[in-house]
């Protein structure tokens, strides 16, 4: 078994606004072999999220395996909708980093 | 026809300039269409409850004027959707005026200029709200109250294809519409030329962010979507790009929760059984998408509504000490602002760069803070005067912040600037629901002029 940070397997890892209350977040990878592997892994999984982010499992709204787009992908409702006064990332564009560093044992 | 071509330049027109190399070589592969989505939700309730652009009005005339010259160069339709990043009424007028004052400026032969708005009036949902209709909330929103609605200062209504046909059908060669699903400006003109819906809608799903759907990343180049009774068809016009089983297949899950299906008015768009096949280096073709009708037409709702006028200011801190305690600093400060101001009535938000500026309560390592921190201050209140004190207050108290440990005792906080300035007014969704109607374009007002010499 190999350690691996997610950043060395994925190709992209981003986030973005899905409407004005929800941020989703996209791991894809570049390879069959490298996503299949990495869902098996369970190293990315709503409970994951919950740990890395410091949210209960209410606020994802969806966690899905988009095997055509060699992908996972999450979504977070926002705590008020983008662009409140006092929101630091109207379009959530940079709410992956935590991302980057994930443990993955392959 | 056999089958039909569309090309698409940007995916949010005005937002950034178009890229001219594409765009030209999209131009000449013949399109049957040229069309643009010109707005998003993603820019915040600032610009549609202050019925303002984000985008300067430049950058708008350069992407309508390329596409406009070309269009009437072609002698093919140019559709625009969501003017002026809200598509609220004020932002169709001005490009409708845009339209006009470029048709004036190159001469061009007379045309067809149709448009139509999207503005809701209040007292039209109000009347539904107390007729029993449901106005649902969406994401995570309540079904609308009188009393929310009442805070709401500017409504659009979210288009499908059917103003956009029905201005096709009267001859349009140029329209501009009010706020759009991004995917209806390029679903309407396939369905108006007679291919399935199955099909049309995908074709606008996958062009409505033009080279986002093709790799590598680069934005605001033109790509081509061919549309058939069978298949469709999507090419990248950059000669660096190629649209690719991966980048074509990622570009629906983009933005959105759900990479399988996506709802419009009038019904969803299926993508579970999507078949992507590379054709040639730079084209993927697709297959498999299905469309279902709704039972009942629910049209989306954008609302934005006033908090107050707003002030903001900006401080650093190099200090360890202080920046191990820039909380109680936050927190003097706060406490003067309510000593003037009292607890209510107003917003004050410190976002502390350095620390959770970006990610607030998401972020993992807050704790690791850096060696000097910024920190943003925000004041929100009813009048101007009242921001500008109370964003005064919380942003130079902090300079006066006592700590007990402290060696610098002459000032907490550095100042790039000793002022605080007037920032867009705060606003914040009011509505982010549907709405039942029984004929959709009800909503939709159009209107036909004519345009050029």
């Amino acid at each position: 078994m190999t350690s691996y940070k997610l950043n060395q397997l994925a190709k992209t890892i981003r986030s973005k606004n899905a409407g004005v209350n929800k941020i989703t977040f996209d791991i894809i990878f570049r390879d069959q072999e490298t996503y299949q592997a990495v869902k098996k892994s369970g190293a990315l999984s709503r409970q994951t999220v919950c740990d890395l982010y410091n949210i209960s499992d209410e606020r994802i709204s969806d966690f899905v395996e988009y095997d055509p787009g060699l992908a996972i992908k999450f979504t977070i409702y926002r705590q008020r909708p983008s662009g409140s006064a006092g929101d630091g990332d109207i379009f959530g564009a940079q709410q992956y980093a935590p991302l980057l560093e994930l443990p993955v044992d392959l | 026809m056999k089958s039909m071509k569309i090309i698409c330049p940007n995916g949010h027109l005005g937002f950034a300039p178009l890229r001219t190399e594409s765009f030209h070589i999209g131009v000449q592969a013949a399109p049957d269409f040229i069309a643009a989505d010109s707005g998003s939700d993603d820019v915040g309730p600032v610009p549609l409850g202050s019925d303002t652009s984000t985008s300067p009005q430049a950058w708008q005339m350069h992407d309508l004027e390329e596409m406009l010259l070309a269009s009437r160069r072609l002698g093919v339709p140019m559709i625009i959707g969501s003017a002026g990043d809200t598509g609220s009424n004020s932002r169709v007028d001005m490009y409708v005026r845009i339209i006009q004052e470029l048709a004036e400026k190159h001469n061009l032969p007379k045309f067809k200029l149709g448009y139509f708005y999207s503005e809701v009036d209040k007292e039209t949902v109000r009347m539904k709200i107390r007729n029993g209709d449901s106005v649902t909330g969406l994401d995570g929103f309540d079904d609308l109250t009188e009393a929310e609605l009442d805070a709401t200062d500017r409504i659009v209504a979210v288009a499908g294809v059917h103003p956009y046909i029905k201005l096709l059908e009267q001859g349009a060669d140029v329209i501009i519409g009010g706020r759009s699903s991004d995917a209806a400006v390029f679903a309407a003109p396939a369905i108006f030329k007679g291919f399935p819906e199955d099909k049309a809608y995908y074709l606008g799903k996958v062009l409505e962010c033009a080279s986002f759907c093709a790799e590598p990343y680069g934005g605001k180049e033109t790509v081509m979507g061919e549309i058939s009774h069978d298949d469709v068809q999507v090419t990248a016009m950059h000669p660096e790009q190629r649209c690719t089983i991966a980048s074509v297949a990622g570009h629906a899950m983009y933005e959105r929760s759900n990479p399988f299906e996506e709802f419009f008015a009038g019904g969803r768009l299926d993508m579970t059984d999507c078949h992507y096949e590379q054709l040639t280096e730079k084209t993927t073709r697709i297959t498999g998408s299905r469309f279902h009708p709704a039972q009942q037409i629910r049209v989306k709702l954008e609302g934005s509504g006033k908090v107050g006028e707003r002030f903001i200011g900006f401080c650093g801190v190099r200090d360890p000490y202080t920046i191990a305690n820039i909380d109680r600093v936050i927190g003097w400060a706060r406490e003067k602002v309510q000593e003037r101001f009292g607890d209510e009535g107003y917003q004050l938000h410190y976002s502390v760069y350095g620390r959770d500026g970006v990610m607030g309560a998401l972020e993992p390592l807050r704790h690791q803070t850096g060696h000097e921190v910024g920190v943003l201050v925000q004041g929100v209140a009813p009048t101007r005067e009242m921001a500008e004190e109370l964003t005064l207050i919380g942003l130079r108290q902090m300079f006066y912040a006592r700590l007990p440990d402290v060696k610098g005792t002459a000032g907490s906080v550095s100042f790039p600037l000793d002022e605080v300035v007037e920032a867009s007014a705060a606003y914040r969704w009011t509505l982010n629901h549907t709405m039942p109607v029984d004929d959709v374009l009800e909503l939709f007002p159009t209107n036909m002029i004519t345009a050029g010499v």
